[in-house]
């Protein structure tokens, strides 16, 4: 009698675990992976038409001596000199900075109460808007030296510049094994020496990646130059004056009923994406090559 | 200072221990102690520097918005008005078209970003195909964005106005589709934009998030005879909420901070009106179009003090998905 209520159950259980999944959850299974695609596809769609409708529109226009011309005579030749020179500008102001902010962090991070606090500003630095950087900058150099200059644009790009150097500095400086410091202090070398001899020395691949993400990311924005390097259509006079560069030349121009002005802006577009995805695309790669290895 | 000089007296004090006083290697001068000393200020003082320019800023802009924060107060807030000539200034149809925009993208970008986050770490896909797919959504957010209001402007909107017409035509009455004709530049072609130049950020934190939560809680689900999707939506999903809500909010300080593109496809007008369809104004386009040629006095105090409220806004939106973060993994701990 037991014998055969084991069986039935037995036979019963087989079934329901053999039987197929009910059909609505497997409607759900495939709807949830189509919904799950359609949208991820939908996300790609934007970057492949942004590329595609600026390599089609801006290669047309390309020649050689745009590089050379100012935008008044429709090249572009300020326009890079100008980023060039802020973003040269914000790089000085900010890679040694960021870089011993990011060793403060990583290496004094025991001995100091305050690390937590300079760490939690630098994430917060992060987020404050490019166009409030703007702000500041105007308030800090435009207000004092009375005019708009590559100075206050450069000074606004290191703002920005600088909490993404200190973030990847601390990342790259952390991947380091202690048992190198340690080695290094064994051999009687004082802190400096073991920071700047052994770990800074072996994190330079990851410090440079930090540079070149922060650079890339400095030469895209437009919102902190207009108001402190505004523009110049021109060739630049000077440090302390008005300054063009390629992402507020796309933005003054876009509108511009001048044919050529309008093809100016494309091409524009081209070389500044070409020189971004390049530095950005480039920083990726050192940073996979060494997740790798 | 006293820090910089602790390892030196914990050695010393390691080599009496020892007993044996005229074996101390411990320097006590030279240019190496001297190098040390001077590299550990040095590292101190560009800490402090960091700090400094958070502070600096607040006080910067603050400064420079005196003015207006003498003769508006905090009637600046709900303040509608915007006349230059005039000298009044308010500051609400800003703060309504900074705060629409963002809901629009974060109510498109959130459900996006999480597909993405999902097909980027489920093992839909091989994980060459994975990491690329990952890659190359990152790679939006190195776009510069005058150069997606760009795209914006003469791709995406002569693709999306007729849309916006028809939905003008056929839904107007609903309040929020409400306008005759529109014209392509307003407040919804702002969000989608907006929602393009976030995902990156909701997609990247999310599949973070998501690859952190510990495989026994997949497994356990799996066991029990859940599907993927399920697995996903009762397992997953709810283990990394908090995570994905702190992505959500970086997100919106994006969002609310983003300037460029937004003000290349908003419309630039400073009205507040129900309608998704009319156009409107944010607080950093009305700063990127006025701030270079505004009137020193109470014109710049004005647009100052609308900095001044974006700061403190996204200052608070990024604290808070700061502390969340922090929250979430000693809770996990």
């Amino acid at each position: 009698m037991s014998a055969s209520i084991q069986s039935e159950t037995d036979e019963s259980l087989a079934t329901e675990l053999c039987s197929p999944l009910p059909t609505e959850r497997v409607i759900f299974t495939y709807a949830m992976n189509a919904i799950a695609f359609g949208l991820t596809g939908l996300a790609l769609i934007p970057l492949l038409s942004i590329l595609w409708e600026i390599l089609v529109r801006g290669i047309s226009g390309l020649k050689s001596d745009m590089f050379v011309k100012a935008v008044i005579d429709n090249g572009f030749g300020n326009a890079i000199l100008g980023t060039i020179i802020m973003v040269l500008i914000g790089g000085i102001l900010s890679i040694p900075t960021g870089i011993m902010t990011g060793i403060f962090l990583a290496e004094f991070s025991q001995t100091n109460p305050i690390t937590g606090l300079v760490r939690f500003i630098s994430s917060i630095l992060t987020g404050v808007p490019s166009i409030v950087v703007g702000v500041f900058a105007y308030g800090v150099i435009v207000l004092v030296t009375k005019g708009f200059s590559a100075i206050a644009g450069g000074f606004a790009l290191a703002v920005i510049m600088l909490p993404v150097i200190i973030l990847t500095t601390e990342e790259s400086l952390k991947l380091i094994p202690i048992s190198q410091r340690l080695a290094s202090a064994a051999l009687g070398a004082t802190r400096f020496q073991t920071i700047f001899r052994i770990v800074v020395t072996a994190a330079i691949p990851g410090i440079t990646t930090g540079i070149l993400l922060a650079v890339a990311r400095a030469a895209g924005e437009t919102a902190p130059l207009i108001f402190t390097a505004l523009f110049s259509l021109d060739w630049s006079e000077g440090l302390l004056s008005p300054t063009a560069s390629l992402p507020v030349l796309i933005f003054n121009l876009y509108n511009d009923p001048d044919p050529e002005k309008s093809q100016l802006v494309w091409t524009t577009s081209i070389v500044l994406l070409g020189l971004i995805l390049c530095v950005s695309i480039l920083s990726r790669l050192v940073i996979r090559q060494r997740r790798i290895n | 200072m006293a820090n910089s000089s602790e390892p030196a007296e914990r050695n010393s004090s390691d080599n009496s221990n020892l007993g044996d006083e005229n074996f101390n290697l411990t320097a006590i001068g030279g240019t190496n102690l001297w190098f040390d000393q001077g590299f550990t200020r040095l590292v101190y003082f560009f800490a402090v520097i960091t700090v400094a320019v958070l502070f600096m800023m607040s006080w910067v802009i603050s400064h420079e918005a005196l003015p207006a924060i003498k003769q508006f107060g905090l009637g600046f807030l709900w303040g509608q008005d915007w006349d230059t000539g005039n000298q009044i200034f308010g500051a609400l149809p800003y703060i309504y078209g900074s705060l629409v925009s963002s809901a629009i993208a974060i109510l498109f970008a959130v459900p996006v970003g999480i597909a993405v986050a999902l097909v980027t770490s489920e093992n839909f896909l091989p994980s060459s195909l994975r990491t690329t797919l990952a890659f190359v959504v990152e790679l939006i957010a190195a776009i510069p964005s005058v150069i997606i209001g760009l795209w914006a402007i003469f791709v995406f909107i002569p693709v999306i106005e007729p849309l916006q017409k028809l939905l003008s035509s056929t839904l107007k009455w609903i309040p929020l589709f409400n306008t005759e004709d529109p014209s392509g530049t307003n407040m919804l072609t702002a969000g989608i934009i907006l929602a393009i130049m976030i995902l990156p950020t909701m997609a990247a934190i999310t599949r973070d998030v998501l690859m952190a939560i510990p495989k026994e809680l997949r497994s356990a689900s799996m066991a029990l005879g859940g599907t993927r999707w399920e697995t996903i939506f009762r397992v997953l999903l709810p283990a990394g909420f908090s995570g994905m809500v702190s992505a959500a909010m970086l997100a919106l300080g994006r969002a609310l901070g983003e300037t460029m593109a937004v003000t290349m496809v908003i419309g630039n007008s400073a009205q507040i009106s129900a309608s998704l369809l009319n156009p409107g104004y944010t607080i950093p386009s009305v700063l990127a179009n006025e701030f270079a040629e505004a009137e020193p006095g109470l014109h710049i105090g004005a647009l100052s003090y609308l900095a001044l409220i974006l700061f403190g806004v996204t200052l608070a939106v990024n604290i808070g998905a700061v502390l969340l973060v922090k929250w979430v993994s000693r809770k996990n701990k």
